[in-house]
């Protein structure tokens, strides 16, 4: 078995080109290496200029997050054994402006997710005296998936339709409504409602099916999407048969 | 409310139109795109055909099967125009295509299924 | 989205790459994705053909088998046989995304998907079945 792997990775060096290019490093192939492993041997005895982002390298805080070999992936999670003989492939991930070599800027998920709302909503909170919410665990159980999402954008980088348009709200922040919709201590399903019914919301997804395939978490953002597209659209349907309910 | 109510109920519409599709469409087209142009199985005699296409019940599942078949079509085409071929800027045009279609196709199913005699 | 993306063009330096016109062709899953969507044409084409159908019948019996001699020639044949795979294509993909798109609970318990693509599957032979009896056991 051959103890070395080349690393074919994306560089991206805006004051010195418009273009990205490639760059190719020679690292050590142990079979328990993942790409991250990889990366920072190449920062730590290769080549010092190499931007990219990592943290937990547990699969954990989503940081991570690029595109091996075409595929959007989390590199603390994928190992290089899977890809040898090589060469492997390191890109950025889709979808998203890069700034520099590997890195990407996801200013417009942390700006989107916002607008969902990703936190209980009360019309009134309950006082500390009254205790805590009590819920049982069928329950949690309506929301738990959902609730797993690492915010690592690999959803983002596979749905073409946000690569096509990128205003559609995407999949995480759909996922992540669904994971308040759907818990029973909230109150906010009307107002992320008001969000994600409009034209750049839920309805462009067309179930490429994409997101769920990649997440690390088994989140399955398609199918809380889907999901969702009934409930909003039944909503629309009872607002137009009863005009006088409850608003 | 939504800036766009009609959008869910396009979906709704695209949504029966898949389910309905795809239930019915596959034997009829089986039957009568295959089985009895090559002779696998003879067709049904004029009468007999009449008969089933006089029935009331036979014209309004018809009619549904074709009116939410192409609103089904309408609605998945456009997004196909739109992420297919990145023309979503020509989208007043391609509405007007695709639903002016569906609407004109179930105007026109309705008449022939009304005009069975 | 009242203000949009926070792209700016204060940023000229971000390299932001352009989808291709064939995104859909380069991973498999974008193929897969792109005939499924196609296979609605097909559809569509189905009810024209069935249209043609009720307008001949409403002819009388010499419109009738000029239609039946009509869906033997060779392009109408080629036609349906393309139509009805991708109709087929179509109809297994929907059934088995069905337990994707609803999550049903019975008693607090979820059914499992399996079991919702299977009364899909159930009730599209039933529908079958009906179609089937409806036209050839007269």
């Amino acid at each position: 078995m051959a103890d070395r792997i080349t690393l074919q990775v994306a560089r991206y060096r805006p004051e010195e080109e418009s273009e990205a290019t490639f760059q190719e490093y020679e690292v050590p192939y142990h079979k328990e290496w993942v790409v991250l492993d990889g990366l920072n041997y190449v920062k730590d005895r290769l080549d010092g200029t190499l931007s990219y982002r990592s943290s937990c390298r547990m699969g954990i805080c989503g940081s991570c997050g690029m595109t091996v070999n075409g595929e959007p992936k989390l590199t603390c999670a994928t190992f290089l054994a899977d890809y040898a003989p090589g060469p492997v492939r390191v890109e950025p991930l889709r979808n998203f402006p890069v700034i520099r070599d590997l890195v990407v800027d996801i200013g417009d998920f942390m700006w989107k997710l916002v607008t969902v709302k990703p936190w209980i909503v009360r019309k009134e909170d309950k006082p500390l005296s009254a205790g805590e919410y009590l819920q049982t665990p069928q329950e949690m159980d309506e929301y738990q998936q959902y609730s797993m999402c690492i915010n690592c954008m690999l959803c983002y980088a596979a749905c073409p339709v946000y690569g096509l348009d990128p205003n559609f709200i995407g999949p995480a922040a759909i996922a992540l409504a669904q994971r308040y919709n759907l818990d029973g201590r909230d109150e906010g399903a009307r107002e992320r409602l008001e969000v994600l019914s409009q034209h750049d919301g839920i309805w462009g997804c067309t179930f490429v099916g994409e997101c769920t395939e990649v997440c690390p978490k088994d989140v399955d953002p398609a199918g809380a999407i889907q999901r969702y597209k009934l409930t909003a659209a039944l909503e629309s349907v009872k607002s137009i048969l009863t005009p006088w309910g409850a608003r | 409310m939504a800036k766009r109510p009609i959008e869910p109920l396009l979906w709704l519409l695209f949504s029966a139109g898949g389910v309905l599709a795809a239930l019915l469409i596959p034997s009829l087209l089986f039957l009568f795109g295959l089985a009895f142009p090559l002779g696998w199985f003879s067709p049904p005699s004029h009468e007999h055909l009449l008969a089933l296409l006089r029935h009331p019940l036979t014209r309004v599942v018809l009619f549904l099967l074709c009116m939410l078949s192409l609103f089904h079509w309408a609605h998945r085409f456009r997004y196909t125009l739109y992420d297919g071929l990145q023309i979503k800027h020509m989208s007043d045009l391609i509405n007007l295509l695709c639903y002016g279609g569906a609407i004109v196709g179930s105007v026109m199913a309705g008449y022939l299924l009304w005009q069975v005699p | 989205m009242s203000e949009g993306p926070v792209y700016t063009e204060y940023h000229p330096r971000w390299l932001r790459r352009r989808m291709s016109t064939y995104w859909w062709l380069e991973r498999r899953a974008y193929r897969f994705f792109i005939l499924r969507e196609l296979s609605s044409i097909f559809v569509a084409w189905f009810v024209v053909y069935l249209l043609l159908l009720v307008r001949a019948v409403s002819q009388g019996d010499s419109g009738y088998q000029q239609f039946l001699g009509w869906s033997r020639s060779p392009i109408v044949l080629l036609l349906n046989v393309v139509s009805l795979l991708f109709v087929v294509f179509h109809a297994v993909t929907w059934f088995n995304l069905t337990p994707q798109a609803m999550v049903v609970r019975v008693r607090g318990r979820r059914v499992p998907g399996v079991l919702i693509a299977g009364s899909n599957y159930l009730a599209w032979a039933l529908a079958s079945a009906l179609v089937a009896w409806l036209l050839l056991g007269g």
